[in-house]
């Protein structure tokens, strides 16, 4: 196995780096659980996972604030956990059963929390970057000093609204942060064969906005380049870029043959880049965790997946009468 | 402990495959995001990933073995050194996906229309003073009485600022308002309609102009997928309180690409509601009553109508409830249903009728979504007889939902067809002819009256 870079980064405490550990093996885990559910037919449709993506979430949230929002696109589940919505109510929704998040009716794609500012979950590719502006949009006008998180894909880069988008924000001065998670793929379709300039985030350029790129398999340059985008934002300066370099490990979603690329250049990422395994190398040449403190942290984390897949499996079915409600709100 | 590796499901259809290739040995030692098995699906050949960890104790189904059921086990898996169970463990860890319940036909179908429970309030309080004044008017007095009203509502859109509206609708709005409440944007309906929604999802009352509806077709996808669904997909946790309003259908020699009606096409989409008034004081009170909803409402506006003067009723918070028709003129030989710009045709065609002594009764829905057919279905069982009236296209009509349920509803009492007058099925075209043969007609409505009643 090659040798895995790791970043030595002196002033990071014992307790921040075991949070990252512990938040991204959450995400893996349950994304694991989730996969497993679906071969067994309890989740069905599409589900998208997020394995591999993990520290940018992660790292992206550990520079939030209460009331800073976030939305994203349907890879969503990651998302959801590293704000805080109940792993049970995620796996739930995705088993379509009264006790998740949208009682049943979203599903693995659309999936919302009110109460955590998450926005969803969004299916058709794009869409959610412009409702994302908009809800800087409405921050900006209520003066609430609040930023908004609104991630898409290297494939969602190339729609129409995203630029509309950009030129709005910019125009407008939105407290926006637009993550482009590039996993260098779009379905089946690598980057390179259907983006005509390799570095999304000049795409900015353009119209003004400020922007870069950063590993997204580091967990800790994540959270520092989240850190300068959300100063950025909450000092009235518009809107920023951020291009977060990663890479998912499984298919697309769940029915994916994945022929596009090879299982060596999967097996690659994974042994030399991958973003847990890397977090597990600072902390244990740190001295910051031992063998056994990691060892109890995943036996916690397989036991709240355990639990969360068990409430899915548990939950009933959604009432019929379900069908017919939330179509309108009530005035 | 011994596991069974069941047979998974590898797309959303698969219920059984082929197990084409073990690329495991018994006794080999697998971690997680091994390859197990090659599997073919429905669609696919498949890479099938080991989940956990462990030594294949015992292969169950040999490799080639077609119409595997999804689920069943297929190989177990042990800890190092443990022994392979002498016999499978027991099917039960093997968990069927819950059999979708065959729902009731009851509980699934739509619910029963209610029965003719109609709502034939006057809209205004006998004796409350009149005022002159244009759609135009009343559209822009009811956004200024909103604003003042909730500092959450805000008008965005193509010249809706300094221009003062490519129709002038929203004149005087950026002098009372100032900029950070009246919009102006750039010419970019896609981008916007997604920013306005997401504004909404964000608490404020966005209302978007659309110079016309035709433009709207760039933003479609919002106004369907963001707007209109969200409130379901979130199990009623966010929506998108907001209006969506401008010139819809035909205006003047515009030709096809500028000139069309879109009230079946919103009105096909539940989680919308719809409107589209013809008079100024429906225009006013439909219009307060939509920035006020908490749901997306479209609001369909006519060019050709924003001039025309109505009277208004001078009250200090006028609004007309959605899902309440007008009774715009009693009569007892047919019912004559439309809404928008289709009620100039009708009212215009009972005036005529009346002196042929046929007594037409016009109704003008007023919304479409929800829309008042009680009102409807109550008049025919009085005249038994109807003629719909709309500017859209014939197939997929707003008139050819009316029917049906006149079908449904009032069957015994139809003494003729019910027929749907609309707009021809041709683009618009250019000029002057036959742009007016593409329209609705007048004397076609009376030709459609006059053939119901037997004339
Ligand atoms: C408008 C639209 N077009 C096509 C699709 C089908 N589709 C779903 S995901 C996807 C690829 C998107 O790739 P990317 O933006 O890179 O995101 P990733 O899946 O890699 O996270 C496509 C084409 C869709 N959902 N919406
Ligand atoms: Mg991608």
């Amino acid at each position: 196995m090659a040798a895995r870079k790791t970043t030595k980064k002196s002033n990071i405490s014992a307790e921040e780096l075991t949070g990252y550990y512990r938040d991204m093996l959450l995400i893996r885990r349950f994304e694991e659980k989730a996969g497993q559910l679906y071969g067994m037919g309890l989740i069905g449709g599409f589900c998208h996972l997020y394995i591999g993506q993990e520290a940018v979430v992660v790292g992206l949230e550990a520079a939030t604030e209460e009331g800073d929002k976030r939305i994203t696109s349907y890879r969503d589940h990651g998302h959801m956990l590293a704000c805080g919505m109940e792993p049970g109510g995620v796996m739930a929704e995705l088993t379509g059963r009264e006790g998740g998040l949208s009682k049943g009716k979203g599903g693995s794609m659309h999936m919302f929390s009110k109460e955590k500012h998450f926005y969803g979950g969004h299916g058709i590719v794009g869409a959610q970057v412009p409702l994302g502006a908009g809800l800087a949009f409405a921050d900006k006008y209520k003066e609430n000093g609040r930023v908004t998180f609104t991630y898409f894909g290297d494939g969602a880069a190339n729609q129409g609204q995203v630029y509309e988008t950009f030129n709005m924000a910019a125009l407008w001065d939105l407290p926006v942060v637009f993550v482009i998670e590039n996993n260098q793929y779009a379905m089946g379709t690598a980057q390179k064969r259907s983006t005509s300039t390799p570095d999304l985030w000049t795409r900015g350029a353009a119209f003004g906005i400020a922007g870069e790129a950063v590993d997204g398999m580091d967990v800790l340059a994540v959270k520092a380049a989240s850190e300068k985008a959300i100063a950025h934002c909450r000092a009235g300066k518009g809107p920023y870029i951020l291009e977060v370099k990663t890479y998912r490990y499984r298919g697309h979603s769940m029915s994916d043959p994945a022929k596009y690329r090879t299982r060596e250049e999967v097996q690659k990422v994974r042994e030399e880049k991958d973003a847990i395994e890397h977090v597990r190398d600072l902390l244990l040449q740190g001295g910051h965790a031992t063998e056994d403190k990691l060892k109890a942290i995943d036996k916690e984390i397989k036991a709240v997946v355990n639990q969360a897949a068990d409430f899915a499996r548990e939950s009933p079915e959604p009432a019929l009468d379900e069908l017919w409600t939330d179509i309108y709100a009530e005035a | 402990m011994a596991t069974e590796i069941l047979m998974p499901a590898l797309s959303p259809t698969m219920e059984e495959g082929t197990l084409a290739k073990w690329l495991v040995n018994e006794g080999d030692t697998v971690s997680s995001g091994d390859i197990l098995a090659e599997i073919e699906t429905d669609k696919a050949t498949m890479e099938f990933e080991a989940v956990d960890e462990g030594v294949i104790g015992k292969i169950l189904i040999a490799e080639g073995t077609e119409g595997v059921k999804v689920n069943t086990a297929i190989a177990i898996l042990v800890e190092d050194g443990e022994e392979v169970p002498a016999e499978a463990p027991a099917a039960a860890t093997a968990e069927p996906a819950p059999a979708a319940a065959p729902a009731p036909v009851a509980a699934a179908a739509a619910p029963a229309p209610a029965a003719p429970d109609t709502d034939s309030s006057p809209d205004w309080p006998e004796g409350t003073a009149m005022k002159s004044q244009t759609v135009r008017e009343a559209l822009r007095d009811a956004m200024a009485e909103e604003m003042r009203g909730d500092e959450d509502v805000y008008l965005m859109g193509e010249e809706v600022a300094e221009y003062q509206g490519a129709y002038k609708v929203s004149q005087g709005l950026l002098d009372e308002f100032g900029a950070k409440r009246v919009i102006d944007t750039p010419i970019t309906e896609h981008g916007f309609a997604g920013i306005a929604v997401g504004a909404a999802f964000g608490g404020l009352k966005p209302i978007v102009e659309f110079m016309t509806f035709n433009f709207a077709m760039q933003a479609i996808d919002h106004i369907i997928n963001s707007a209109a669904k969200t409130l379901y997909m979130s199990g009623g946790q966010m929506g998108a309180p907001m209006v969506f309003r401008g010139p819809n259908g035909a205006a003047a020699r515009v030709a096809a690409q500028h000139s069309q009606d879109y009230a079946a096409w919103y009105m096909h989409v539940p989680g919308l509601k719809v409107a589209m008034p013809y008079s100024a004081s429906d225009a006013k009170g439909l219009l307060k009553s939509a920035i006020r909803d908490p749901n997306p409402v479209i609001f369909l506006e006519n060019e050709i109508l924003y001039g025309r003067a109505f009277d208004v009723p001078v009250m200090d918070d006028f609004t007309i409830p959605f899902g309440k028709a007008r009774i715009w003129r009693e009569g007892s030989d047919v019912t004559i249903v439309s809404f928008g710009i289709g009620m100039q045709y009708a009212l215009e065609a009972a005036d005529k009728l009346a002196e042929d002594g046929i007594s037409a009764e016009v109704i003008d829905l007023r919304t479409l979504r929800p829309v008042d057919t009680g009102t409807v279905i109550k008049s025919i069982m009085k005249t038994n007889r109807c003629v719909t009236v709309e500017e859209g296209w014939p197939r997929a009509s707003v008139g050819n939902y009316i029917s049906s349920v006149i079908m449904q509803e009032a069957f015994d009492w139809l003494d003729a067809p019910v027929i749907n007058c609309t707009g021809k099925d041709v683009p618009m075209p250019y000029a002057a002819n036959l742009e007016k043969h593409a329209l609705i007609t007048t004397d076609e409505v009376i030709g459609a009256v006059k053939q119901v009643t037997y004339r």
